[in-house]
């Protein structure tokens, strides 16, 4: 049976692209404009986004969304998949922003420095880079052998003093937590839906989680 | 490590893949739907479709062919071509497109920059300049709408672009379009010094060696037309792209990063 996928639709991040890939791969997904008050089976809740760290947050603190998304997420145990901005939104806090995140994973976001000279790191992280994983992220790597490759766009990194959340790594000038899972909690620094073959094994991962 | 991304870019006008050369003569080379899920099973690390005539024109972007471009693209997709407005932009971010690229609205105004910047994140906004060099070598902003070259200085251009929120630029040599013959090094090497956000070359590439000089004069990613869909001397329309071993091969041994 097909799984009950919602993704959260604050007009942030590009959900027509999830679509799009979930679709391939034989699963359907609906959008959610506003937060859903009922008993409806949740067996995935995704949240996307691209752009800045407040504005989502503040997007989200105002549709009524934090309190419920945190609710989903602790008390009826719903798979939630955070990407890229939406990974972010997941910790605690961005320098980016002042505002406080849903603190579902412990952890902040540290801007890469782009610090001058000839061999200066360009921000945003911007292309194809490759991902380790971890013992933690095992269940994400299951079907590659080699570190698989994903598309990000990014200014933001994952820290943490504690590498207890990392699920993957990705090396740029640092090396990062750009996979990182809290129990049924869990985000990606890149786009698996723009990913080619690599994201779209990532998904079916993901769904086999589902129960 | 992170890799250099290589983009084929595909010009559209009237809804078939045509290539230019030197911005003039557009060849059709065939179904861009067609070309597209070539380079979908290619496993290309991004793609970039043109379309060389809506702003021209003064036509409306395809919408239709926007969205079954990305109902195929399961890798970066970047549009361009006739976006004037924040309502054009919406209706093409909604479709599944990553990026837009703004050339000839931004030159008359970066009010549009900026809005689409602070909507969808800086990264969805590619600032696209074509450089055209002068009898004595020279470099002239050229404004592909209207054919003519534009008085103010492309670097001071792309500064103020970048300030208004612009996250990428795109640079492409008029005089290298279509004719396979090298990228225009210095051009990307100017381009690179003033810039602290990724930079795509395109125009000149014929071959892999091409990509690397690009990549060592400064380019973040670089795009090609003709190197992509033309194949030997008399320009049969073959789609190719280098294998991924290829890429990696070739920026492991060659570029000091």
């Amino acid at each position: 049976m097909s799984k009950q996928i919602k993704i959260v639709d604050i007009g942030l991040g590009n959900i027509a692209s999830i679509q799009n890939m979930l679709k391939k791969i034989g699963q359907d997904s609906e959008r959610i404009t506003e937060p859903i008050l009922d008993d409806t089976k949740i067996d995935l809740l995704i949240l996307p986004g691209v752009g800045s760290f407040d504005y989502a947050m503040g997007k989200l603190n105002s549709g009524g969304w934090t309190d419920w998304i945190r609710q989903v997420a602790t008390e009826k145990k719903v798979k939630l998949m955070g990407i890229c901005l939406g990974m972010q939104l997941l910790c605690e806090g961005s320098e980016e922003g002042d505002l406080q995140g849903l603190s579902l994973i412990p952890g902040h976001f540290k801007k890469f420095s782009s610090n001058g000279g000839a061999d200066r790191l360009k921000v945003p992280h911007m292309g194809w880079n490759t991902v380790h994983y971890n013992e933690r992220g095992s269940w994400m790597m299951e079907g590659h052998e080699d570190d698989p490759r994903y598309y990000f766009v990014h200014s933001y990194y994952y820290t943490h003093p504690e590498p207890t959340y990392i699920a993957g790594t990705t090396d740029y000038g640092v090396e990062y937590g750009s996979a990182i899972q809290n129990g049924n909690v869990f985000g990606f620094q890149y786009h698996p839906e723009k990913s080619h073959r690599f994201g779209m094994n990532l998904l079916r991962n993901v769904i086999k989680q589902l129960c | 490590m992170l890799n250099h991304r290589v983009i084929p870019a595909l010009l559209l006008k009237n809804g078939g893949l045509v290539k230019t050369h030197k911005f003039k003569d557009p060849k059709y080379v065939g179904d861009p739907i067609n070309a597209i899920r070539i380079f979908n099973d290619k496993e290309v690390d991004e793609l970039m479709v043109l379309d060389i005539v809506a702003s021209k024109e003064g036509q409306e972007p395809d919408y239709r062919m926007i969205e079954l471009f990305a109902g195929e693209c399961f890798m970066p997709l970047c549009y361009g071509g006739g976006i004037k407005t924040m309502e054009q932009a919406d209706r093409i971010f909604n479709m599944g497109v990553e990026k837009i690229s703004i050339q000839t609205a931004a030159i008359e105004d970066l009010g549009l920059i900026r809005e689409v910047a602070d909507k969808y994140g800086s990264q969805a906004v590619v600032i696209s300049v074509d450089i055209k060099r002068t009898l004595f070598g020279g470099t002239k902003l050229y404004r592909s709408a209207t054919s003519d070259t534009d008085k103010e200085n492309w670097k001071t251009f792309l500064t103020r672009a970048v300030d208004a929120g612009a996250g990428e630029v795109l640079i492409n040599a008029v005089d290298k379009d279509g004719t396979l013959s090298g990228p225009d090094l210095e051009l990307i090497k100017e381009a690179n010094s003033e810039l602290d956000i990724p930079l795509i070359a395109l125009g000149g590439v014929s071959s892999l060696e091409d990509i690397r000089l690009a990549v060592e004069a400064g380019a973040s990613a670089v795009a090609a037309g003709a190197f992509f869909v033309f194949h030997g001397p008399h320009r049969a329309v073959l789609i190719t792209y280098p294998k991924y071993e290829e890429l990696e091969k070739l920026f492991m041994n060659g570029v000091n990063e």
